[in-house]
């Protein structure tokens, strides 16, 4: 039942300096299927590997608009997820409203980072279960922020979570530095490639398994169609040979840690 | 000059108030809409005045909405952005919530609810509401303060609203016309584009002449299937 | 109830500039006559107030709030003219809908990545932008003054010329407006940031009318 006997509630220390159910939670988001976002000098890209819960379901969208300038991915718990997504909608419309400014991004991804704290210190409170790659543009530029279930928040050229995203983060520190100066066609394959080496051996990204969302100075935040979309799948999965180790990025297995590895695109949980 | 009696101030001293506080004003200003088969003009003057004084020769009071309806706000200037600002924020989150842009005549229904939900304390604003139906064809919507709402081919409101309305009766309706030649006036409620710009024009400039509120910018909405466009017509600034 | 009365706003080539007399009246009496009634709000604001003078000390007390907010985020974002424009209007129209208003009309002037703003702010929380405002009797004997030196002018305007005019229309008021004084101040907004001067005197002249020439002498 208890791995250790300090992991009852979020507010007990273990004499190791260590809260086991905040701990549990991160393990939450490594469940969820992968979410890379990357940004350059003018936009940020947000992509995502949609999971099915089976053959007679639909993939779950896991991209979410909060604003004209501002969307999230997620990984971990979807219903967990939404909550947090209508939260930042109403900072955001609340900054609307009141100034007549889109909200700063930073300010909203600490105002959620303040939320998710909270579940970590008050009794009886369960830390989120999801972990958010938030992109926006706003007066300061294009940003990728991470926000996890301790209520860290940081702030990233680019940023990969979820199920085996340790393989797009490899891809992301090997070619971070060309991404300041690319065209946003050149960010999005970035991103796509990143996340096909989250994928497992016997898997394809698709049109349906697969969503990019782009935001930007004079991009409002929109999640890219089928059309468009399926031309930079295309592009990585065909014209560049498919497979990951086509541009000789070893898989560090090492890295993968085991409750990443059996079926975990099958699982269980409401993870996405 | 108002005065504060009442038990609140003891012995026998009435303070003089300097003023009593309203929390109404009227801004003047004029709007028009005129639907068409397959258009929708909405139109209004840019001047925002306060009594005698004009405040500005340009504070817009037509709005383009997210769901390609255009609202004409004439009245009280600060309610009228404030309305605004609330239907934008409610389109935006049946949008969120929906995941579908909210139809006009579902806005035209929000916008009647959201006036009479303030009948106690209302919105002091005529509104005009222009969109297209399923069909492609041109609606106006027009309003009370309170949320009447009545469903229309051509509306007009404001300060001027009432020079113009018998002019848009006799020209769109052919009301109360004794010789109207159909082939050459058309169906009535039912006027080519061309015309119904040349009547948005000449309205503005006929009541520009007569009512002080009126004048300086017409800025004239059109609301097609492809979109809405916006042109804007000095008027006279005296 | 102690009030301040009329203040002004032009754009000029470079950024906007306002004026305004130091006096607070309480009623008929000349109370507080070193009352500063434009100030600067943040970097690239100028914030300018008649009415209740309370009122405005509540009122910038608030916007401290904001600039307080903005500068323990440091995260790059902060007040600009246009954004202190908007949220003293939701808060004026806010306080006017409770039916307990802030008794003021403002005036907000700024300059910011290149761009003038000038905006009007009042207890209804009516708004405009306009190249020229005028409060309280301002708006009667200044605004037209005001709108005939700068409306068409706002690009070509110098600092010198918006300085004199924003001084003669002052002394206009000085002449017809007896809740004014002869102590003003000038603000100017433009690329180099905010500034308020120091009151200087307002010159006039109030020898008897049959005396002066051009109004009963020959």
């Amino acid at each position: 039942m208890f791995r250790n006997q300090y992991d009852g509630d979020a507010t007990t220390w273990s004499p190791q300096g260590r809260i086991h159910q905040v701990e549990y939670a991160m393990e939450a988001v490594k469940q969820g299927s992968a979410a890379v976002g990357l940004r350059s000098n003018t936009h940020a890209v947000l992509v995502s590997l949609n999971r099915s819960f089976g053959d007679l379901a639909t993939h779950k969208e896991k991209l979410i608009k909060i604003d004209g300038h501002m969307g999230i991915a997620f990984s971990g718990l979807l219903s967990d997820a939404r909550i947090l997504s209508s939260f930042m909608r109403r900072e955001a419309l609340t900054s609307k409203m009141l100034y007549d400014r889109s909200v700063p991004v930073s300010r909203v991804v600490e105002a959620i980072g303040n939320k998710a704290q909270v579940n970590t210190q008050q009794y009886g409170n369960r830390p989120y279960g999801v972990g958010l790659l938030v992109a926006g543009h706003d007066e300061t530029g294009p940003h990728i922020h991470e926000c996890m279930p301790s209520g860290t928040t940081f702030d990233y050229v680019a940023m990969a979570i979820g199920s085996r995203s340790q393989s797009a983060k490899t891809y992301l520190e090997k070619h971070f530095e060309s991404f300041a100066s690319a065209t946003l066609d050149e960010l999005i394959l970035h991103g796509v490639r990143a996340l096909r080496d989250c994928l497992q051996q016997d898997q394809n990204l698709t049109v349906e398994s697969c969503s990019v969302g782009v935001v930007g100075k004079d991009t409002p935040f929109d999640i890219l169609d089928g059309a468009r979309l399926g031309d930079f799948i295309q592009k990585v999965e065909t014209t560049e040979g498919g497979r990951r180790g086509a541009h000789a990025v070893p898989v560090e297995t090492s890295n993968v840690t085991p409750s990443e590895t059996p079926a975990a695109d099958q699982d269980t949980q409401m993870s996405t | 000059m108002l005065s504060a009696a009442g038990p609140t101030h003891a012995g026998p001293v009435r303070i003089p108030m300097e003023h009593g506080f309203s929390p109404y004003t009227d801004n003047g200003g004029t709007t028009l809409a005129i639907a068409g088969d397959d258009y929708v003009i909405v139109a209004g003057d840019t001047r925002q005045s306060e009594g005698y004084s004009i405040n500005t020769r340009y504070c817009p009071k037509v709005f383009k909405l997210d769901n390609n309806c255009v609202l004409a706000t004439g009245g009280m200037a600060a309610d009228g952005q404030n309305l605004v600002r609330r239907l934008k924020q409610s389109i935006e989150q049946y949008h969120h919530v929906h995941a579908k842009t909210m139809s006009p005549s579902a806005l035209a229904q929000l916008l009647s609810v959201v006036l009479y939900g303030k009948r106690h304390f209302p919105y002091f604003v005529w509104n005009t509401l222009g969109g297209l139906d399923a069909d492609g064809s041109g609606w106006v919507y027009s309003y009370d303060p309170v949320g009447n709402v009545e469903k229309r081919k051509w509306a007009c409101a404001g300060s001027a609203g009432h020079l113009i309305m018998p002019f848009l009766d006799a020209k769109i309706g052919h009301h109360h016309q004794s010789q109207i030649d159909a082939k050459t006036e058309g169906k009535p409620g039912s006027v080519p584009f061309d015309t119904a710009m040349k009547y948005t024009k000449d309205a503005f400039t006929s009541a520009t002449e007569r009512d002080i509120y009126t004048g300086d910018l017409l800025e004239i909405f059109v609301i097609r299937k492809s979109g809405v466009t916006v042109e804007q017509i000095p008027l006279k600034r005296d | 109830m102690v009030t301040g009365t009329s203040v002004l706003g032009i754009k000029y080539k470079d950024g906007i500039m306002m004026a305004a007399d130091t006096l607070a009246s309480y009623g008929s009496l000349a109370r507080f006559r070193d009352v500063q009634r434009i100030v600067p709000v943040g970097e690239h604001t100028l914030l300018g107030a008649s009415g209740e003078m309370s009122d405005f000390a509540y009122i910038q007390e608030q916007l401290d709030k904001l600039l307080v907010a903005d500068h323990l985020a440091a995260d790059g974002h902060t007040a600009g003219p246009h954004f202190i424009w908007q949220y003293l209007s939701r808060l004026m129209y806010a306080r006017r809908s409770r039916v307990n208003p802030l008794w003021n009309s403002l005036i907000v002037g700024g300059f910011r990545d290149g761009k003038r703003f000038l905006g009007f702010v009042d207890l209804q929380g009516t708004t405009y932008e306009a190249s020229t405002i005028a409060t309280g009797f301002g708006a009667y004997l200044g605004q037209p003054l005001l709108r005939k030196a700068v409306e068409g002018k706002e690009d070509t305007l110098t600092k010198e010329e918006a300085h004199k005019l924003l001084v003669d229309t002052l002394r206009v008021l000085y002449y017809r407006d007896a809740r004014s004084l002869d102590k003003i101040q000038i603000a100017t907004a433009d690329a180099s940031g905010v500034s308020v001067s120091e009151p200087f005197k307002l010159d006039s002249d109030w020898s008897f009318g049959a005396d002066i020439r051009g109004y009963g002498a020959l």
